[in-house]
């Protein structure tokens, strides 16, 4: 069929739009589109593209602030770090294309998450990612976290920005959907940033970078639907990805922003030619005059179908006045890289394209765009899950138990993982991966700059409200362990199919605990993504909103620690007791995805978290925040599994809540003797409880006179590093 | 001469923080080349500078070092290191000026991709195969000091343990059983793997190199290839000052 055809009905089906979109299309236009038009229409007004389902909530997150530069709506969220400086970023998904394609798929899932920042004129400076898993033992589980780690790896490592941080858990709720979360953080001085628009009728439209090629085509609407048994067909609607060219993608395009000559710049992202020239021509409220014949092709006989709709990689579209055009071609010749005149923007708002001399089509800017279809699906609220009958845990052997969670791969040590990743390129990294947060310094001065994402799907599908809420909790204490104060959000929110009543009404909940806690910790969101319709032949993923969080510390003077030192005093700050409602220990011990997860304690967890940054900060304490495990994990953690620990628990606690319990944002700290006093001064007026020392080579727990844990730390911390050991071998 | 380094001050040290006594013409001039696909060529420069050197840009299309007394071949991945690593930079055309000042006894420091090109063009002996594990590993390592008496390692002292990071997926130094022979009986070996106590072992090597090796100094001790980085060792923030007696080494010797 041809790229002119007119496209009926039926064709529209094909390309998941429904009667009624087909219908607006034919209404908006005033006649039948044809085929290339069609295909423009169903990629924009994909779920993945137009947000359609979830747009609509978005406005419930606090997205102003006085350190917002630039909130959603742009490439990348933009928020000042003072002195002159900014950071830009944002968190994007690419799970449908790593299921099908695991190392392609989490590899352009790292590309383009880059291209979104440097597209600002940042350079990208921090790469995270957040994963998910299923069972380690279905089928092709192995294959597909070994690609997508090579994915990264590969990736991240040859474009030479650090791999510092994020997180990995499994669940079987992941076999049949598994999620690659990719957030990049770049920085720039605050008055180069740059934007995505397509603005001064008469300036030139330029194509810079890869080819384009016939892969990828389709690649958003793909990632807006279900996946069902012929999945694998789907595979070629993966893009492959050349970090290569995205090294000098970068390089270049920050040079030709240095330069003055670019008006602006978008990545050819989720469908490609598409999304760029609508993007910025709705943005500059302008239109955009095309000669898809000018298009570089990898192969003979593209059609402007295929022209418009190809995700090949690498790929940027600029705007210059024509004064300038000779200068960015230059530059873009010294890199190595192909670069086009292809057209020019023009004052009307709507974007015409011509194709070997006669038009391939003529739509308008709006109705693609800002107008794009709004659905308020139908949302069932989700029932959060009520308390239920434990079993007797007074007479649980507690060491046991702990050497079970640690085995868990719930527990596993990431180091397998974060190994292959280059963690320490551009010689700025202060606490790379392994720690709660990772820290930076911006290049050239002593900011510090701390990210982390975070996310507990097991607390979401009992509770997406409070579960949502407890990861911006999670995020903020993390930053706190390494003195980093929180400035902005980026989240990406992982759901099955909006179409179902029930995944609406999980989504709907986790965006009001997100917004209700961003809120309350006084964190904008300033970026962000969703990715609907992870499920496979009707299962849906568990409710997995993930938090990616940027803090600062404008003057960074220690390197926080992240581990005791032998004869170190161990105190707890916070409560002592948490909740077993929703905890790993329920979910790992005794194998129940249990229990109510409680509200988040706002007032007590800022005050807690204030305290610990400056603790850190000032360089008194080492501090972890207790989250997945508990106490106990985090005791572990602080161990490096060489130094152990005598600890005693108060009085009259419950052992089990006060080892494992979770949901309490609490700390353990850990100071050196002499900082006693100046320790518990910072602490007045908070729950700070003195634990005991650091030291010897067991873990020692006391409960009145009775040994509750007396393990080797040595082996405690090697039960960590069996579950993905597999992954560091040949 | 002055003596560089004395104030060093920790990282993200810019051009405000550079040693007091390391002004204008007295600076030794340093060059970094840039491949397409460099990556630690930033680090490199700003290492130069921060132990008082003046670092010098080179494009890889250059036919000389723009008269620098030395020069960094940086890590990364030149031309996308798709052929092998280093390959298609050997071939580069500032590979010639390269060559030349090393024959003309010139300082030349290869880092990890750098030390990749080294062994391509010949200027030291061996190639690179695949982590023993078959993928990219990077972490922290010991080196142990193995030569102090060329200039390029003047700074350091025979026997010590210094701890870099490296991150790399080929570094699996190799060569034929005589090579290896004669690159011991010369000493060409300058920094090997091995653990906190200097010991070396198969437990202590990361990623299977022929005795442990790390790092090669040429015979006439002016050209030096090791695959840590030290580049990314010069300040307290950022994990330790173990790369900046190898950096000062180099800028002195310009």
């Amino acid at each position: 069929m041809s790229w002119d055809a007119p496209a009926t009905l039926d064709l529209a089906r094909e390309h998941g739009l429904s009667e009624d979109e087909y219908g607006r299309i034919v209404t908006e236009l005033g006649r039948v589109p044809n085929l290339t038009e069609l295909g423009i229409f169903a990629a924009l007004w994909s779920e993945h593209c137009s947000y359609k389902s979830s747009r609509a909530y978005f406005k419930r997150f606090p997205t102003a602030g006085p350190r917002v530069v630039q909130g959603p709506g742009e490439n990348a969220g933009v928020v000042d770090l003072g002195r002159g400086w900014v950071c830009v970023f944002k968190m994007e998904s690419h799970n449908h294309p790593s299921f099908i394609e695991p190392y392609q798929g989490a590899a352009t899932g790292v590309g383009g998450i880059l291209r979104d920042v440097f597209t600002m004129g940042a350079r990208p400076v921090m790469l995270l990612d957040s994963l998910r898993f299923g069972d380690l033992d279905a089928p092709r589980m192995r294959h597909l976290v070994d690609g997508v780690v090579r994915g990264i790896g590969d990736y991240g490592n040859c474009v030479g920005v650090p791999t510092v941080g994020g997180e990995v858990d499994v669940h079987p709720g992941y076999n049949g959907n598994i999620l690659v979360n990719a957030m990049c953080v770049g920085v720039a001085r605050a008055d180069r940033i740059f934007y995505g628009r397509a603005s001064g009728p008469g300036n030139r439209v330029v194509y810079l970078g890869s080819k384009t090629g016939r892969d990828g085509i389709h690649g958003a609407t793909m990632a807006s639907d279900v996946f069902d048994e012929a999945a694998a067909a789907k595979r070629p609607t993966v893009q492959v990805g050349d970090p290569f060219t995205e090294k000098l993608l970068i390089e270049c395009c920050l040079e030709l922003m240095e330069s003055g000559v670019v008006v602006g710049i978008q990545d050819m992202g989720a469908a490609g030619l598409t999304s760029s020239a609508f993007e910025m021509a709705s943005r500059a409220g302008c239109g955009l005059a095309l000669d898809l014949s000018l298009v570089p092709a990898r192969e003979r006989g593209m059609t402007p179908y295929e022209l418009m709709l190809s995700e090949s990689q690498e790929r940027m579209l600029l705007v210059a006045t024509p004064d300038n055009v000779g200068a960015v071609l230059a530059i873009c010749r010294r890199w190595g890289l192909d670069a086009v005149e292809i057209g020019s923007v023009v004052a009307e708002p709507e974007v015409v394209a011509t194709f070997a001399g006669r038009p391939a089509f003529r739509l308008p800017v709006a109705p693609l765009v800002d107008d794009a279809p709004r659905y308020e699906r139908p949302a069932t609220p989700p029932v959060p899950a009520a308390a239920v009958t434990l079993p007797p845990l007074h007479d649980r052997d507690l060491a046991a138990d702990l050497r079970a969670l640690l085995a868990s791969p719930v527990f596993a040590s990431a180091r397998p993982i974060w190994e292959q990743y280059d963690h320490s390129v551009g010689a700025s990294t202060v606490v790379g991966p392994g720690g709660d947060a990772a820290l930076q310094l911006v290049p050239g001065t002593r900011i510090g700059l701390a990210a982390t994402t975070d996310g507990n799907a097991v607390a979401c599908s009992l509770d997406p409200f409070h579960g949502a809420a407890h990861g911006v909790a999670e995020a903020v204490r993390n930053l706190a362990c390494v003195g980093a104060e929180p400035v902005g959000v980026t989240d990406c929110l992982n759901f099955g199919s909006p179409e179902n009543p029930a995944v609406m009404g999980q989504f709907v909940a986790a965006v009001d605990g997100l917004a209700e806690a961003c809120r309350a910790f006084e964190v904008p969101v300033v970026s962000g993504n969703v990715s609907f319709y992870n499920e496979t032949s009707g299962s849906a993923i568990p409710p997995t909103p993930t938090v990616g969080m940027v803090g600062v510390v404008p003057e960074l003077r220690q390197r926080p620690r992240t581990r005791w030192q032998v004869g170190d005093t161990v105190y707890l700050l916070g409560p002592v007791e948490g909740e077993l409602g929703g905890s790993r220990y329920l979910q790992v011990a005794l194998g129940l995805e249990a229990g109510p997860v409680p509200p988040v304690e706002y007032e007590a967890q800022r005050h807690t978290a204030a305290a610990v940054r400056d603790l850190v900060r000032l360089g008194l304490a080492a501090a972890k925040d207790l989250s997945d495990g508990g106490l106990a994990v985090a005791a572990v953690e602080m161990s490096g599994g060489t130094v152990g620990c005598r600890l005693t628990l108060p009085a009259g606690v419950s052992p089990v809540r006060t080892l494992f319990g979770e949901w309490s944002g609490a700390f353990l700290l850990a100071t050196p003797a002499a900082f006693e006093p100046a320790l518990e001064r910072a602490c007045e007026g908070l729950a700070l409880t003195r634990l005991g020392v650091a030291g010897g080579a067991k873990m020692t727990v006391v409960v009145g006179r009775k040994h509750v844990v007396e393990e080797p730390i040595a082996d405690l911390a090697a039960l960590r590093e069996g579950s993905l050991a597999w992954l560091s071998e040949a | 001469m002055t003596k560089a380094g004395s104030g060093v001050r920790g990282p993200g040290s810019g051009n405000d923080m550079r040693p007091a006594g390391a002004t204008g013409s007295a600076r030794k001039r340093v060059a970094v080349v840039i491949f397409p696909g460099s990556n630690c060529d930033r680090d490199a420069l700003a290492a130069v500078e921060l132990v008082g050197g003046d670092a010098v840009p080179v494009w890889h299309q250059s036919a000389d070092l723009g008269g620098c007394g030395a020069v960094i071949l940086p890590g990364g991945f030149s031309y996308g290191d798709y052929l092998r690593a280093g390959a298609m930079a050997a071939h580069s055309p500032v590979m010639g000026a390269v060559r030349r000042h090393a024959n003309a006894g010139g300082a030349v420091l290869g880092i990890c991709n750098g030390f990749q090109m080294l062994l391509e063009i010949g200027l030291l002996p061996g190639a690179m195969l695949m982590n023993r594990t078959l993928r990219f590993i990077c972490r922290d390592v010991h080196l142990r000091v193995e030569r102090d008496d060329v200039p390029l390692l003047n700074h350091l002292r025979r026997g010590q343990v210094l701890t870099l990071p490296i991150a790399h997926k080929e570094g699996n130094w190799f060569a034929p059983a005589e090579v290896v022979r004669v690159v011991e009986a010369e000493g060409a070996v300058a920094l090997r793997y091995c653990d906190e106590r200097g010991e070396v072992g198969s437990a202590a090597n990361p990623n299977g190199a022929i005795n442990a090796v790390a790092g090669l100094v040429n015979r006439d001790g002016n050209v030096l290839g090791m695959m840590p980085h030290p580049e990314r060792r010069v300040g307290a923030l950022i994990g330790g000052l173990d790369g900046v007696e190898l950096i000062r080494s180099l800028v002195e010797a310009a």
